[in-house]
């Protein structure tokens, strides 16, 4: 099972752009990713730049809309993300607890979608795809 | 089951822990069934307490002092008697008096540990599947049930299996060092090989099988992945990893949902997992500048690991490297000479010149004892006789490898491909 860990940094939403985090904070996050590399769970992580680097995308009457960063209204933003591969939701929190992360710091732990949890139909949609192209590839023969 | 239910979460520490409490314990007590069962106990002892005392900040540091102070228990009460074992209980107290290493300096012991409990449960006097049943118990910490429902073998076998094992071992008296030089290399190729073993075992698996089966996949994943952070230098350490997370990136793809066969070249790319692909290109070129850098070529996992490479890099199968790829079977046949290598050799070599091509090998290859009941070799052979026309010859090539598969779904999928040779 896939896990995404997201890191919900305080205030982050106001950090300016630039913004990065001090060198003893990092390296004790080194530390924490290289335990979940040890530990051969770990699939990805990524920082991410502030949002006042960013923009979103909202879609009022169905039309896109695009906004500049910071976003005002944002009170909890996403600092970055690890994505674990474990056996069950109670690793995945286990694995969150032992984040050294800050006061500021909170981890939200959600379980990646996988095609197998999709109902029938919409996993048919997906194989339609299949075959289009083995029909392609029978007509060039 | 809420975020909040202490058992679980007890368990799911105990899951995270308990490879590196066996490999420790093992350190000390020389014997994995004896450390298995102080780790048991060690388990029992938090399940009892941490709901109470809550749960400890190093969980793992406290699992261990449970565990030893079990061990000193019993070597006190002379459960495991013998003068052996009575040495080892000094050195035990011993070790409890020193003061707890620094995080790192456990860290490089515990990576050590490990290593040395790989090695054991993967020992070439044990048979394969005993290799991988006493690797998926105390490195993977999966049940004798689980273990036997994974291999579709009756519980009682498997927990015959690691009994048996375990005490090969221990009457063999193994020493417990991680082995070193020439013999590195010939253990290590033992542990791949359980790796992968078990990683086929759960590639094979198919849409009416136990869920447990292809759990195995990720688990051997898991084993690969820590192997490769404890045998950083090790090339073909990274390449079974890589050759693991490609082809686990065709996972989904490998099978209809009405649980058919789906050859690689007929699988939808949209789908093969991106970011496996992704990890499995970066183990693979770990795994080519080790290498290289050591002046041997590539081994055979990262010659696998590059040919499956291919397929993960081509957006669509037309955009296939058949041209690298026949020359990576060459290579892989002169490391590990197979006709089975040769025939994959062929099926390349008639993508890149032509049906007649590939023919010339596989004709030859009829005449191999090793194939006589492998029905790839006529399903290949079909396939190239149905690719310059000779259809009579084809469907007879056809129906010959139905009648070799054992595999239900193949014998329909082999039929069908006889049935379209109509001329």
């Amino acid at each position: 099972m896939r896990f995404m860990m997201l890191m919900i940094p305080k205030g982050y939403e106001k950090a300016t752009p630039g913004t990065v985090p001090d060198a003893k904070a990092v390296e004790a996050m080194m530390k924490y990713n290289e335990a979940l590399q040890k530990a051969g769970v770990l699939l990805a992580l990524d920082g991410l730049h502030p949002p006042s680097m960013g923009a979103r995308v909202s879609f009022p009457g169905r039309k896109p809309k695009v906004t500049d960063g910071p976003f005002a209204e944002a009170k909890e933003v996403i600092g970055g993300y690890w994505m674990i591969e474990v056996k069950s939701k109670e690793e995945a929190i286990e694995w969150a607890r032992r984040c050294p992360a800050s006061e500021n710091e909170v981890i939200e732990i959600r379980q990646v979608q996988e095609m197998s949890d999709f109902p029938p139909d919409v996993q048919k949609a997906a194989e339609g795809f299949e075959e289009m192209q083995k029909r392609s590839r029978q007509g060039r023969k | 089951m809420k975020a909040t239910d202490t058992h679980g979460a007890i368990e799911a520490v105990f899951r995270i822990e308990q490879a590196k409490l066996i490999a420790g314990l093992t350190r000390v007590v020389r014997d994995v069934g004896i450390a298995e069962e102080l780790a048991q106990d060690a388990l029992v002892a938090a399940l009892e307490q941490w709901p109470k005392s809550g749960m400890p900040d190093k969980p793992g540091a406290w699992l261990m002092a449970a565990a030893k102070h079990r061990a000193i228990d019993l070597f006190r009460r002379n459960k495991i008697a013998d003068r052996k074992h009575a040495e080892l209980g000094y050195e035990l107290e011993l070790e409890q008096e020193t003061p707890p290493d620094l995080d790192e300096a456990l860290d490089d012991h515990v990576g050590d540990d490990l290593l040395r409990l790989i090695f054991i449960s993967c020992h070439p006097i044990l048979s394969p599947e005993a290799r991988a049943a006493l690797t998926l118990r105390l490195l993977g910490g999966l049940t004798s049930e689980e273990i036997a429902r994974a291999f579709l073998v009756p519980e009682p076998t498997i927990q015959q299996r690691i009994v048996r094992a375990k005490r090969s071992l221990s009457e063999s008296r193994v020493p417990f060092e991680v082995p070193r030089g020439e013999e590195l290399v010939a253990r290590l190729s033992s542990v791949l090989s359980v790796i992968y073993l078990i990683f086929n075992e759960g590639y094979s698996a198919t849409a009416g099988d136990d869920w447990m089966r292809p759990q195995l996949c990720g688990e051997a994943l898991r084993l690969g992945r820590i192997l490769a952070e404890l045998a950083r230098d090790e090339p073909e350490v990274h390449g079974l990893v890589a050759l693991m997370e490609i082809q686990a990136s065709r996972f989904e793809t490998r099978t209809s949902p009405s649980g058919e066969p789906i050859l690689l070249l007929d699988q939808n790319r949209a789908r093969w997992d991106q970011l496996l692909i992704r990890r499995g290109l970066a183990a693979l070129e770990r795994a080519e500048v080790l290498a290289r850098n050591s002046g041997h070529g590539s081994g055979p996992y990262a010659l696998q690991a590059a040919i499956a490479a291919c397929h993960a890099r081509a957006r669509t199968a037309e955009e296939t490297d058949w041209a690298r790829i026949v020359g990576l079977y060459g290579a892989l046949g002169e490391i590990t000479p197979s006709p089975i290598v040769e025939l994959n050799r062929a099926v390349a070599l008639a993508m890149v010149f032509g049906p007649a091509a590939g023919l010339e090998i596989v004709d030859a290859l009829t005449a191999e004892p090793a194939l006589k009941t492998y029905h790839l070799l006529p399903s290949v052979r079909g396939d190239l006789l149905r690719k310059l026309g000779r259809l009579g010859e084809a469907r007879a090539e056809f129906e010959r490898a139905a009648g070799l598969t054992r595999n239900e779904r193949e014998r329909k999928l082999l039929l069908d491909r006889a049935a379209a040779c109509v001329d």
